[in-house]
């Protein structure tokens, strides 16, 4: 890598020389090496790759690109091959040689690797073809499948930080922040808030030691959204360069990106992206020559959900308990440190490059009149397609589920989904047609949130989703204010009940109550948005409260206080399988003859509904 | 002089002793002893100026952090919406009654722990199991049972 470079020139130029050594490569193979698929396997996978390139001599001519997350996780390991853009899904170390040999020496596809629509049965060759990718807009995830994060110069190469040279040199602080108005971004972290205004109201404030800090939300507390880890991890310049021209705006001297500590691959990533980028001079003192000085540290989390809430997180910056404050004084004043400071989401960083690289206006034109740009979303639960999901704002749920999700996994029927994370809601089949949309989705009780969108069918209990929620929200209730520690805990008592069979219709009417009250007189977010989950299914899915209550019964199959397992004898052919797994000695039977099962010993743990090839284990 | 040479000195040498630093001090510490021993505590909060109670706040407010040792093998389940979903609970009732033990817990022979975690931002391949540091995705109670039976038997303990 370079020495540092002092001025946008010198960096126009590195820009050049890097992308005239990579025109030398005829070809590009691009292994995707984020969490989901080195969960898969796909460090063999890229080593088998460059083993063979290197045993055929092909090192110099074709080039493998270890990248972040290509988005599209259920079909892991994915290998991508440049310039022809041809995909190969759930790609195993033992491909590479074919693969080397019929789509990089040759100019042939495997059919075989090919990503196949399981409702048509058509392959698809390119990777822009396939439905899950080419209903999508990426315009920040795009990126993750060219470049290597741990490479700085492959970020160069796309036109990296020239961004940042644009705000420095060609844009007065307040002009950026215009820009930003004008693009009309709102944070990402969940709550939608105009950012240009936050920036302003950090810009106004006055700082008694000229200190102020920008800081980045990574600690991404919606248990099922991947997003911030995926850019983070797989893009971090883009984030790094946000958060400079941030600073730019803002007036900020310092900044904190404040990380999740499960996500070690997006810390490990970060920190060097953020070393690559000081020895360059981008960070640092009089960045490129430009006076304006600014640098970035790295705070790891230590696994609790509020401290994504603003104060929290400030808290557990300065090493202190991460429980919230009232907010009488806004942290754009007093915040870490009691200095002037501005927070914003992982994902609202990265769009702050784009909008000033390709102009407001540009940037503007996609979404809906409130809501502009794109949305992440990590699509996961019981659809077909999992993984991450770029979309302009405006797309409905239907489409984002059906179009770009390929439907309902198992053929199963679609019963929910899921956004917002603990503090949003479930929305019914009945509102699929509901744009993504800061305020159509809380309009329909739940919300944008940060971008988890858990899809669930009939074998998913509503009840049992309330609980699971309102459980995860005790455990994670601080417990500073009555409200959110006793109120929660209340609801937990009340829907243990419920999915137990104890309950009465009365504690359906107290639990609602309690909602409102756990709603309305919260400290923090956390308590204040902890009763959209019950409310929500509430709403749309009381038959299923009641049928809990009144008949003991749980349509989904789910609650296993009101299940049991039987053997059907018509189906069941004696092979002995459920009654050599059953771990608690439940099953009953010989080989050849029917099995059935001593619910007196059956713990309900469902291995031998698993387990059976006939569908002879029945659940009711 | 003598240098000293306890893992946690180093650790805080390492981070300046800055006190904005202290989660991360605290998570190498106990990547060093696999939890956080009390003498390290105390050694933390001397060093960095810090009263043992607030070290001691910090260190039971996360729950990443540990004040009891933990066993050889690691079982991390996590419990995320996307993993709950695909029946999480189911793979978290096996590992309990198979290992006898609550999440958070070590067995007495110091050989396995249990704990669950929020979400690992994995989800697409969920549920989720990490043994010893390495993921398993769309698990099931069967496969869970299996590979704790696998390394039980390595171990040569019978469950
Ligand atoms: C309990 C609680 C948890 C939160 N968790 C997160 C989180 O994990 N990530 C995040 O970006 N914002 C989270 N937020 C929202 C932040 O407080 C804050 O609004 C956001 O980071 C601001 O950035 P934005 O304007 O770019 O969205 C949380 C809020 C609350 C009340
Ligand atoms: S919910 Fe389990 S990995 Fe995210």
């Amino acid at each position: 890598m370079k020495g540092s470079l002092s001025s946008p020139k010198d960096l126009n130029e590195y820009r050049k020389s890097i992308q005239s050594t990579k025109k030398k490569f005829e070809k590009v193979i691009s292994v995707c090496g984020g969490t989901g698929c080195h969960a898969q396997n796909c460090v063999q996978v890229r080593e088998e790759i460059s083993r063979e390139l290197d045993e055929r001599l092909l090192s110099d001519k074709v080039m493998v690109k270890f990248t972040g997350c290509h988005g599209f996780c259920e079909m892991g390991p994915l290998v991508v091959i440049h310039p022809a853009g041809i995909l190969y899904v759930k790609v195993s170390p033992s491909d590479a040689q074919r693969i080397i040999e019929s789509s990089v020496v040759g100019d042939s596809v495997i059919d075989e690797l090919l990503y196949k629509d399981v409702a048509t049965g058509k392959n698809f060759e390119k990777e822009q073809d396939v439905p899950f990718y080419s209903k999508q807009k990426r315009l920040l995830l795009a990126m993750n499948g060219m470049i290597d994060p741990q490479n700085i110069e492959d970020y160069i190469a796309q036109e990296g930080y020239s961004a940042l040279v644009k705000a420095l040199f060609e844009m007065s602080p307040e002009e950026i922040i215009k820009e930003v108005e004008i693009a009309g971004l709102r944070g990402r972290g969940g709550a939608g808030f105009p950012t240009a205004n936050k920036w302003k109201a950090c810009r106004r404030a006055r700082a008694r030691d000229n200190i102020k800090y920008i800081l980045c939300n990574a600690d991404e507390g919606d248990p099922g959204a991947y997003m911030d880890r995926s850019l983070l991890e797989g893009n971090p310049h883009a984030v790094i360069e946000g958060m400079i021209i941030g600073a730019y705006a803002i007036g900020a001297t310092e900044g904190f990106v404040y990380v999740r500590h499960e996500y070690p691959l997006a810390v490990e990533n970060l920190l060097k992206a953020l070393e690559q980028a000081r020895q360059l001079g981008l960070l640092g003192d009089n960045i490129l020559g430009s006076g304006f000085s600014f640098d970035i540290k790295v705070s790891v989390g230590g696994g609790a959900f509020v401290c994504g809430e603003s104060t929290a997180l400030m808290a557990s910056i300065e090493g202190r308990i991460g429980e919230p404050r009232v907010k009488h004084i806004h942290t754009a004043e007093k915040g870490l440190y009691n200095r002037p400071t501005n927070l914003n989401n992982v994902e609202t960083w990265a769009n702050v490059p784009i909008i000033i690289r390709e102009g407001a206006e540009a940037y503007a034109r996609i979404g809906t009149e409130k809501s502009r740009g794109t949305k992440i979303f990590s699509l996961v639960g019981k659809v077909r397609n999992t993984g991450l999901v770029e979309v302009p704002m405006g797309i409905t749920l239907r489409e984002i589920i059906f179009d770009i999700g390929g439907g309902m996994a198992n053929g199963k029927a679609f019963k929910a989904v899921q956004t917002g994370g603990p503090s949003g809601g479930c929305i019914p089949e009945s509102m699929l047609d509901t744009p993504v949309d800061f305020e159509r989705l809380t309009e329909v009780g739940s919300m944008m949130g940060s971008g988890g969108m858990i899809v669930m069918d009939e074998s998913t209990c509503m009840v049992d989703i309330a609980r699971y929620f309102v459980d995860f929200l005790c455990e994670e209730s601080c417990g500073k204010c009555v409200p959110c520690r006793e109120g929660l805990k209340q609801m937990r008592f009340i829907l243990d009940d419920i999915v137990s069979g104890r309950a009465t219709g009365k504690q359906l009417e107290l639990l609602k109550e309690l909602a409102e009250v756990v709603r309305d007189t919260s400290l923090c977010g956390l308590g204040q948005t902890a009763p959209n989950p019950v409310l929500s299914t509430i709403k749309y899915f009381e038959d299923e409260y009641h049928e809990h209550i009144e008949e003991k019964r749980c349509r989904a199959g789910v609650c296993r206080d009101l299940i049991e397992y039987q053997i059907d004898a018509d189906k069941c052919t004696g092979c002995l399988r459920c009654k050599a797994q059953c771990p608690v000695g439940a099953v009953l039977g010989e080989k050849e003859k029917p099995h059935h099962i001593d619910l007196s010993k059956c713990e309900k743990c469902g291995i031998c509904y698993e387990v059976c090839e006939f569908g002879a284990v029945l659940r009711k | 002089m003598e240098e000293d040479v306890r893992p946690e000195v180093q650790v805080m040498e390492r981070y300046g002793y800055e006190r904005s630093y202290l989660i991360s001090i605290l998570h190498e510490v106990q990547k060093e002893y696999q939890y956080l021993p009390e003498q390290a505590l105390r050694n933390v909060a001397a060093g960095m100026g810090i009263s043992l109670v607030d070290i001691y706040g910090v260190a039971t407010f996360f729950k990443a952090f540990s004040l009891k040792p933990k066993g050889k093998h690691s079982i991390v389940l996590c419990m995320g919406t996307a993993c709950h979903v695909r029946n999480s609970r189911g793979l978290l009732e096996e590992a309990r009654r198979f290992l006898g033990i609550e999440p958070g817990d070590t067995t007495d022979d110091l050989l396995f722990s249990l704990d669950t975690v929020n979400c690992l931002g994995a989800c697409a391949l969920g549920p989720i199991a990490v043994i010893d540091g390495e993921y398993h995705g769309q698990m099931t109670p069967a496969k869970m049972e299996r590979l704790l039976k696998k390394l039980a038997k390595e171990e040569g303990v019978r469950k």
